[in-house]
């Protein structure tokens, strides 16, 4: 188990002042690397000691990392731009409000004037096994502590578990998929631009990592496309405390509606899942219909076909339905069921 | 090198967890090791069948065999390459996403390890009750073959004795194969439970952790023998003076005069074409 000590282990502190430097660290270091943005998911993992990088190179000094601008009637931000500064953003106000909401409701004042939304998109899952140092599968061994008929495992995957449950805590990764970003990466080959759809990756896959980062990465940058700016929003996160509290369930939804028709929608859901979860089944099946209390209602339905509970978390499933049923039918006077 | 991988319990222990995947390239270098460096051997090495004239004179000593002798029926084939491709299944979706080909690969495995549990229980009734079970062991008997076929490998003209059904490097290699699949086989049934397949309860408590540590590992090293086994095979099956045996997997036979090269007729008889006939082996 992690015991917390107040000195952390030994390393390199690199803070280079530039993307190029600090990717030839990375390059250099590899897997003995960590990389730092805000350091609020880093240092939990230094001072635990359950992870002992020989180099932290320290993205903060890098200026070309931070900032919002104006691309092609999109957004373009800075992977270490503060979550404050994003939700302060007029832009982001005005055409791309989901990402203002979302970014507002991640933990509390103080972790989002540090907090930057690179970090909170890439952030490490929050399986209390995982982080508490049990050599799991996603630790590199050969169990899911989670998964086990005594497991406490209430804020655990319904959807998509392949050995591992651990499920993506992050609150501003629905709204960007719900908004269509793209990441921009960049490492010693250049740069390349994977779509948020492509970004995070379930244990399928790899089970050992939450995002397409290889170690010699960085995001630089998200870039937000027009195509949903201005749209209708709604986001809403469900949490054990108001403040400074993980998502149990949110949801992020942009949709285009034409009178009461819904024209186009993209819908995601996280903390359900290894990955934010985009609910195209449900996006196809209400696209075209009345935004009316019946479509909400088969919405929801539909939203959690398919899930798999564990031992203590089958309440997420009538959370997502109503949650899902409530971004389909907007507005406030949600009435729940279960 | 770490050869393997410990992790820490809830109660403290260290247990071990994995083999270390290097092993898999040390295994993957082996056998391409092997096959370059026996490749290279074999162009300037003759091949060891029997002379022309002394394939003649069995000819005619055994003439009354059919000209196609059946050296595996379709049970053994339909067997063969259903334990083939679940083979292949079970390597690359073990090995690909470690050598950096990342895709969901548990399904794909689970399944394929099911069907190779399934074709060697099939495999092992069907050996033992409708084959020649021991025509595939090596024992004491075949040390007078041993002895004849390192003299041939030194360039020596022995006329000793020619293999019975199946040459000696082939049951040799049978036998590891069965030490490394059974060992992989045992091993990945006992982590069905582990995963969720839909056809029996999870449960991963069922074995201690330190039991589970030598599961995984077992696991881990017959899968990393088997991918130099598995390259040592392909290459000797696809080589030109091995090709006849290769073809028989397919058809189900080989020719008389292929029987008679390279085969000792006392050590694998076989029945002449009619009842009157002599047959082989047997005369």
């Amino acid at each position: 188990m992690a015991v917390i000590r107040d000195v952390m282990p030994v390393f390199e502190l690199y803070q280079p002042a530039s993307i190029d430097d600090a990717i030839k660290l990375l390059d250099k270091h590899g897997a003995d690397a960590l990389v730092l943005a805000g350091g609020l998911d880093s240092m939990d993992w230094l001072k635990d000691r359950l992870k002992k990088p020989k180099a932290v190179v320290d993205l903060g000094a890098i200026k070309e990392l931070k900032g919002v601008k104006e691309l092609n009637g999109g957004l373009e931000i800075g992977a270490m731009t503060p979550l404050t500064e994003v939700v302060k953003h007029p832009m982001v106000r005005d055409k791309f409000s989901l990402l203002m909401e979302a970014a507002e409701l991640v933990a509390s004042p103080q972790i989002r004037n540090q907090g930057t939304i690179g970090g909170n998109v890439s952030q490490d899952t929050r399986c209390w096994y995982y982080r508490g140092g049990w050599t799991c599968y996603r630790a590199g061994g050969n169990i899911c502590y989670a998964d086990t008929p005594t497991a406490v495992n209430r804020e655990h995957a319904i959807f998509d578990a392949d050995r591992c449950v651990a499920v993506n805590p992050s609150d501003t990764a629905p709204a960007l998929l719900a908004l269509d970003a793209s990441m921009v990466i960049r490492g010693p080959k250049g740069e390349r631009i994977v779509p948020a759809e492509e970004y995070w990756i379930g244990p399928g896959i790899d089970i050992t990592r939450m995002n397409v980062l290889a170690p010699n990465e960085i995001l630089t940058a998200i870039r937000i496309p027009s195509t949903m700016a201005g749209a209708q929003f709604y986001f809403e996160k469900v949490r054990d405390r108001q403040v400074w509290d993980f998502p149990l369930v949110n949801v992020a939804s942009a949709m285009v509606v034409s009178g009461d028709k819904i024209d186009k929608i993209r819908l995601v859901v996280n903390a359900v899942a290894a990955t934010p979860r985009r609910l195209k089944n449900v996006e196809t099946a209400v696209v075209g219909k009345t935004r009316n209390e019946e479509t909400a209602d088969m919405a929801g339905k539909m939203a959690v076909e398919g899930a798999q509970t564990l031992r203590h978390n089958a309440y997420k499933v009538p959370l997502m339905r109503n949650l899902v049923k409530r971004a389909i039918r907007g507005g406030a006077g949600a009435t729940w069921t279960s | 090198m770490d050869l393997l991988r410990w992790g820490r319990s809830p109660w403290g222990e260290w247990v071990l967890t994995h083999v270390s995947w290097s092993l898999f390239w040390a295994s993957l270098f082996a056998g391409v090791l092997f096959f370059v460096a026996h490749a290279s051997y074999m162009l300037f090495s003759a091949h060891r069948k029997r002379t022309s004239a002394e394939t003649d004179a069995l000819e005619a000593q055994f003439k009354n065999l059919p000209p196609k002798i059946e050296r595996h029926n379709l049970s053994a084939r339909l067997f063969h390459w259903i334990m083939a491709a679940a083979m292949f299944v079970l390597l690359f979706t073990a090995f690909l996403p470690i050598a950096g080909v990342k895709f969901a690969w548990v399904q794909w495995h689970w399944i394929a390890g099911l069907v190779l549990i399934a074709s060697i229980l099939f495999h092992i009734v069907h050996a033992t009750f409708f084959l020649d079970f021991w025509s595939i062991w090596v024992g004491p008997k075949d040390i007078p073959e041993l002895k004849a076929e390192m003299l041939r490998e030194f360039g020596h003209d022995v006329p000793g004795p020619k293999s019975g059904k199946y040459p000696l490097g082939n049951r040799l290699y049978h036998l590891a194969i069965v030490f490394a699949g059974l060992g992989a086989s045992i091993t990945g049934a006992l982590m069905i439970p582990r995963i969720r397949t839909g056809l029996v309860a999870r449960n991963p408590y069922y074995l201690s952790d330190a039991t589970w540590g030598i599961t995984y590992v077992t696991h881990g090293l017959a899968g990393v023998g088997l991918v130099g086994l598995v390259i040592a095979h392909v290459y000797f099956a696809v080589r030109p003076e091995k090709w006849w045996i290769t073809k028989s997997m397919i058809l189900g036979f080989i020719t008389r005069r292929q029987y008679l090269e390279h085969h000792e007729p006392s050590r694998w008889p076989v029945e002449a074409k009619s009842s009157d006939a002599k047959s082989a082996g047997r005369a």
